[in-house]
């Protein structure tokens, strides 16, 4: 298929070198904006101090690569910790989302009692946004300021991804189903040993936004969580990078640290790279089901 | 192989006519249905639950934008005071200022960003290697993966007093520019930072709908004599209209909401001056500031006015015979 589309139709003509060049130009320049920022902050946090003080602050190749920023980082302390309480959110609360939202997908994608009005109910909340007062309000009754739960649980169920899997159990053909009951499948095991087996791609793409969704969360966490000891990568790099306070050896837990520069890239680097990690292994299911999920939705 | 977007026809444009269910929606009797799919409803509690704490719970607590919210007292126990507190925001010049901003704020995104991911798209499409094509696509993809914090601390590094382009400039003996910090010009920092994270991803669905264009009306139209332009200008741009209008739709409704971390993440460098927009006006005076009702009345304004934008925007795209975002009832 896409040897086919790679083939020039006969009635396009060939491009001229202008439309070539700008073209290049456009997408290339497009892709180097992307890479070079990446590429700076990684090689940075890689740097020697030296190299550091040679470039006057950034490196774009670090010359005399060392881990020393990640040791420091990973010794203890206020980051390691940072880490542990971002990881903890993202799988627990991918976990629990992606649990939730295939049952509900699944029992609303076929036409059972109260499935039309749960439908609706989850639609409704595409329109409106509760505002983050009450939000902040109805935590807070619930006991969960200050408790990670206040990161995992109010963002257990994405009306997206509902969809986009939704549309995808609708899809899975009915006499596939029919056969499992006449065989004497309960609706539990049609869940888990036909549709979710035939929905493995997709389950990977909506795991994939849930998880970069809880990775990534910062404002919950600023609303939520006054404990610092509490506190995720990303309101880490919000106090430590944007906001340019330093991280003093106390909190860290070790000494003497390494140039500034090179520590902050280095937290800039540890927010980035579990996403770095996952892309490549998903990238190529996701467009589909993007697409599954916004052509219907 | 398959898996690269842009080379597939869509297999949704048209769904096939589905086989009737097992489950007939005939009308049986509510105690049979129950036996019948028991476990069905109960598969639908947790999320349900999680629903009615976490969005319809919320979406009552907003009477507190009708009291006078005191938080020792309660929702149930703080006085009523009818619509006083949208008198004050009414009287509050931050609030204006705030709803100026987000509304500048919004039109320049709209304007400035909504192209851009068309246009890639409109290359990427015309690619004839896939290799390229499909290298590019994995680069413009990441950075919407990328958190705001870390998209700003990127853009922080590199155009920033300290960053490395100022870095450059300083080396080749010429002034620094306050690219992060400049109020006056925030608002197209603000565009370039969602060009930057967003463009590439945004540009997925525009590829999508280019590959459901009939490929046969391209080979009549170049019969006829029709240049790439006009090809692309008469037959391109008509066929994607439902989905440009989808996706204007949904900016639209969203406009309000102008990223909300992006502004409150950039606040402080930029000054509430240019950067206060209507979440973070409530997130400061509600929050921060303890006037928890004024916070919730400008949540609560933002929240109608968005649902009203978005319902405008798909009638009148259903008026002008546009599917819009909404199709009509009874379709599953």
């Amino acid at each position: 298929m896409s040897i086919a589309a790679s083939r020039r139709p006969i009635w396009k003509e060939r491009p001229s070198p202008f439309y070539q060049s700008v073209k290049t130009l456009v997408l290339g320049g497009f892709a180097v904006a992307i890479i070079v920022p990446i590429m700076v902050v990684i090689s940075t946090s890689l740097a020697s101090d030296q190299d550091i003080i040679d470039a006057g602050g950034y490196v774009l190749w670090p010359s005399h690569p060392t881990v020393k920023a990640y040791e420091t980082l990973f010794s203890g302390g206020l980051m390691a910790r940072a880490i542990g309480v971002s990881v903890f959110v993202t799988l627990v609360g991918t976990a629990i989302a992606l649990a939730t939202t295939i049952a509900l997908a699944y029992a609303t994608s076929r036409p059972v009692l109260f499935g039309r009005p749960v439908l609706l109910m989850v639609l409704f909340t595409l329109l409106f946004a509760p505002g983050i007062i009450p939000m902040f309000l109805v935590v807070k009754q619930l006991g969960l300021i200050d408790s990670l739960w206040s990161l995992i649980l109010p963002g257990a169920l994405g009306a997206f991804n509902f969809i986009v899997l939704r549309t995808f159990f609708m899809n899975v053909p009915a006499e596939l189903l029919e056969s499992a009951r006449i065989d004497g499948a309960s609706d539990f095991t049609i869940l888990r040993r036909v549709v979710m087996p035939l929905s493995k791609a997709v389950i990977a793409v909506v795991g994939l936004f849930y998880a970069v969704g809880f990775w990534n969360a910062f404002f919950n966490a600023l609303l939520y969580l006054n404990d610092t000891s509490k506190w995720p990568v990303q309101v880490i790099l919000r106090t430590y990078v944007l906001q340019g306070k330093s991280l003093s050896a106390d909190q860290l837990g070790v000494e003497p640290l390494p140039q500034p520069q090179s520590l902050q890239m280095a937290v800039v680097v540890v927010a980035l790279v579990p996403i770095a990690l996952v892309y490549p292994f998903l990238q190529r299911h996701f467009t589909k089901g993007v697409i599954t999920g916004a052509v219907k939705g | 192989m398959e898996t690269l977007v842009a080379t597939q026809r869509p297999e949704t444009a048209e769904p096939a006519p589905r086989p009737p269910d097992v489950r007939r929606t005939a009308k049986l009797p509510l105690s049979v249905r129950w036996r019948r799919d028991w476990q069905m409803v109960l598969l639908m509690i947790p999320g349900v639950l999680f629903l009615l704490v976490f969005f319809y719970l919320p979406v009552i607590g907003n009477v507190v934008a009708f009291q006078d919210f005191q938080p020792f007292l309660g929702i149930m126990h703080s006085e009523w005071n009818g619509v006083q507190n949208f008198v004050n925001l009414y009287a509050n010049p931050d609030f204006w200022d705030a709803l100026r901003n987000t509304l500048v704020l919004a039109l320049v995104q709209l304007v400035l960003f909504f192209p851009v991911p068309l246009a890639l798209a409109l290359i990427v499409d015309s690619l004839v290697s896939n290799r390229i094509r499909r290298a590019f696509q994995t680069v413009a993809y990441l950075p919407h993966f990328l958190s705001w914090v870390l998209v700003i601390a990127l853009f922080q590094q590199s155009l920033g007093g300290a960053g490395f382009v100022n870095n450059l400039l300083r080396q080749a003996g010429l002034d620094p520019i306050p690219f992060m910090t400049n109020p006056d010009t925030f608002p197209l920092l603000v565009v370039a930072q969602l060009v930057w994270k967003d463009a590439g991803w945004a540009m997925i669905i525009f590829l999508a709908a280019l590959t459901s264009v009939d490929v046969a009306l391209y080979e009549a139209a170049a019969a006829d004599g029709a240049g790439r332009w006009r090809r692309l200008w008469h037959i391109t741009l008509p066929s994607m209209r439902t989905v440009i209008v989808l996706l204007l739709i949904l900016r639209i409704g969203d406009v309000l909401s102008v990223g909300f971390e992006q502004f409150i993440l950039q606040r402080d460098s930029v000054g509430p001056g240019a950067a206060e927009v209507l979440d973070t006006f409530t997130y400061y005076a509600g929050v921060v500031g303890g006037d928890w009702s004024s916070g919730a009345a400008a949540g609560l304004a933002k929240g109608v006015i968005s649902a009203l934008l978005l319902w405008g925007a798909n009638t009148i795209a259903h008026k002008l015979g546009e599917p819009g975002i909404f199709q009509k009832r009874g379709q599953q």
